[in-house]
């Protein structure tokens, strides 16, 4: 019953006008950024992050969060009025809630995504309280030696499980490392990689230059060339009956849902898979086990609840390894770690004993976050269906700016845009060839931290390298990523021995 | 596509050999001394990796058979997105000379009128209200300055009244 504790602490937190305030503002933020095609939960909190700093860090880490929550609403929105996903983690959503939209039960899929969202959101969240104490209890007899372990973990989960290009995720993982390098050596304290004696290098490359410049400025220079013509918005109208009669038919699907939330959350955990994948996934699962199969694609209700339960509960499975163990399971994540390492919370089991009121005041923060999104969700349809019609030049002007500014913001440094701006067009070139960009950023926020347990093992251990395997739980965390590494090279085998057996082909 | 793929790599390759060049300025190597790899050791050896990944996508690229004929840019998309950035390229040299109130209002009119051909309400309403709003949040409730350039003089008597 010291959970229940905990967490009427953490409401007392959340639930203080200022954080309440907060959370409204973040889960509308968010529910904004997310129904806008092209931008989600990552950009949208990879362009507010600078600007957070109005409010103190606990009340950052909740906006940041709530826009988290918020997005993962949203991306519904442009999938089901547009057909578009508003984001990349509400691809699934297109699928039914699109035929929806256009046989015009659009405010039906409005609702089914709103309530599904709830449920997923719900489910997860309670999870995650049962599961975030637990896990940092474990996480506190980790060293360096384990860090690192884990660390490599989540690295090889890209290359075992991220489904892109082997080669060039390890290039994006070793660029992001590499780039985490530049500044002072953490042991020594000697400057290196300090390009064309640029003093600007000294301080190292922010994860925020590098997220701002990638899902800032690169991703609308991607939306630019993918968005020329003004997609068609269905009008959705919202009646009180309608609404009733939404939440009955939600209500039936019970199965789908907890199934969705389930599986979106331990998918969600994991670095290299995520909401996009878990909603797929889900939807796979809703149409293999519906009585009507048939139906799906065609503006089946459960093809809309069953992703995006999946995809909301994700978003929650990916904050536990981040808030437990340090190791964001998505590249949101990754950048609330960096954000709270900036505010000098330092993500990981250390911060459920020292800073227990901001740790519980955060999950109890995830329960109030979802109500109120489902809540200014389904108030503000009209208003997203005329946000909708916007022009995208508005919002890539505005953007923009907002880039430009925020990346001068926190450091007052002009060097800092010359990057975001290089970041953004490197990125956009990378992006177009089909490299990945969640590790190149998750590399970056992690480098500094492998990078330190690795040489602080081996100085530790004078020099042992055996050091990592001997040790049970790093020994076991390094034998998962062996696999996972070794995955590709498998696949890689037998498609070459499949091909000696058929010469013919 | 394929070209596009192997030029990309390429640049990897350069990047990695530049970033290996400059690791070397610190101990590449075993420490002996203290154990455990030297300061220039972790960036040396990971852009070796991207090195010889980037290398393996060249090699691939080689095998495969140019089969696919889509272009890597269309000339469309390839102009909007080489104005777009050279404008932002503009706007940041333009900053530190002539301070961001002048250099992110000239972007938004050029973007939202001659690249996006808005109205003048809309135009006008964006690219006057940006900078007030920015001047309220950065500035007043942030304590956060934005470069000014030239401007500076200017901003002395709204300092006065706000701060």
């Amino acid at each position: 019953m010291e959970l229940l504790g905990h967490l009427a602490d953490g409401f007392a937190t959340s639930l203080s006008p200022l954080n309440l305030f907060i959370v409204i503002i973040g889960v509308t933020a968010g529910l904004f950024i997310g129904a806008m095609p092209g931008l989600g939960s990552v950009n949208g909190v990879a362009i507010v992050l600078p600007i957070t700093f109005i409010v103190p860090p606990a009340s950052a880490i909740i906006l940041l969060a709530a826009i988290y929550y918020g997005a993962m609403y949203g991306g519904a929105i442009s999938s089901i009025l547009l057909g578009i996903p508003g984001a990349s983690t509400a691809v699934a959503t297109t699928f039914d809630g699109r035929p929806m939209a256009q046989q015009g039960k659009a405010g039906l899929a409005l609702i089914a995504a709103a309530c599904a969202s709830f449920v997923g959101g719900t489910i997860s969240v309670v999870l995650f309280t049962l599961f975030a104490a637990p896990l940092a209890d474990i996480a506190l007899a980790f060293g360096p030696a384990e860090e690192f372990a884990l660390v490599l973990l989540a690295f090889t989960t890209f290359v075992g499980l991220g489904g892109d290009d082997v080669l060039k995720t390890i290039i994006m993982i070793c660029l992001g490392l590499a780039l985490s390098t530049v500044g002072l050596d953490l042991i020594s304290g000697q400057p290196r990689l300090i390009f064309f004696d640029e003093p600007g290098f000294y301080s190292g490359i922010s994860f925020l230059v590098l997220a701002i410049g990638v899902y800032g400025i690169g991703e609308i220079l991607y939306t630019i060339e993918t968005q020329k013509t003004a997609p068609q918005v269905t009008p959705a109208k919202l009646t009180f009956t309608e609404l009733w009669y939404g939440i009955k038919e939600i209500n039936k699907l019970w199965k789908t849902m907890s199934l969705g939330s389930f599986l979106g959350f331990f998918v969600g955990m994991l670095p290299a898979a995520g909401a996009t994948p878990a909603a797929l996934m889900s939807y796979g699962i809703a149409k293999l086990t519906s009585k009507t199969p048939e139906k799906f694609g065609k503006g089946a209700i459960e093809g809309v609840a069953a992703p995006e339960t999946a995809n909301n509960a994700a978003s929650t499975g990916s904050l536990l390894p981040m808030l437990t163990l340090g190791i964001p399971g998505s590249p949101t994540t990754a950048l609330l770690l960096g954000g709270m390492v900036m505010w000098g919370l330092v993500p990981g089991p250390m911060l459920f004993i020292e800073q227990p009121d901001f740790v519980w005041g955060l999950i109890s923060s995830l329960y109030t976050a979802n109500l109120a999104a489902v809540l200014v969700n389904l108030a503000l349809i009209p208003l997203f269906v005329w946000a909708l019609r916007m022009p995208f030049t508005v919002l890539c002007s505005l953007v923009f700016v907002l880039c430009l500014v925020g990346g001068y913001a926190p450091s007052q440094k002009l060097h800092d845009v010359w990057l975001i701006v290089g970041f953004g067009v490197a990125g956009y070139l990378l992006r177009k060839a089909d490299y990945p960009m969640a590790p190149l950023v998750l590399a970056l926020v992690l480098g500094p931290l492998m990078e330190k347990s690795f040489r602080q093992t081996l100085i530790s251990e004078q020099g042992n390298v055996l050091a990592f395997i001997e040790r049970p739980i790093s020994g076991t965390f390094i034998a998962i990523s062996v696999i996972f590494f070794a995955l590709p090279l498998l696949k890689h085998v037998k498609r070459w021995l499949k091909r000696d057996l058929s010469p013919a082909e | 596509m394929l070209t596009a793929d192997r030029v990309i790599a390429g640049a990897i390759m350069a990047l990695s050999v530049y970033f290996m060049w400059h690791a070397t300025v610190l101990p590449i190597g075993w420490n002996g001394e203290t154990g455990g790899p030297g300061g220039g050791a972790f960036p040396f050896w990971l852009s070796a990796i991207m090195f010889v990944c980037a290398g393996g996508i060249i090699l691939r690229s080689l095998r495969e058979k140019p089969s696919d004929t889509e272009p890597f840019f269309d000339s469309d998309t390839l102009r909007s997105v080489v104005i777009v950035t050279i404008a932002l390229v503009i706007t940041v040299a333009l900053m530190p000379w002539a301070g961001a109130y002048i250099a992110l209002p000239l972007f938004l009119f050029w973007y939202l009128k001659i690249f996006g051909k808005h109205g003048w309400v809309v135009t006008l309403a964006i690219t006057l209200g940006t900078p007030v709003f920015l001047f309220f949040f950065f500035e007043v409730t942030l304590k956060i300055l934005l470069p000014k350039g030239f401007t500076e003089p200017y901003f002395i008597p709204l300092y006065a009244r706000f701060f």
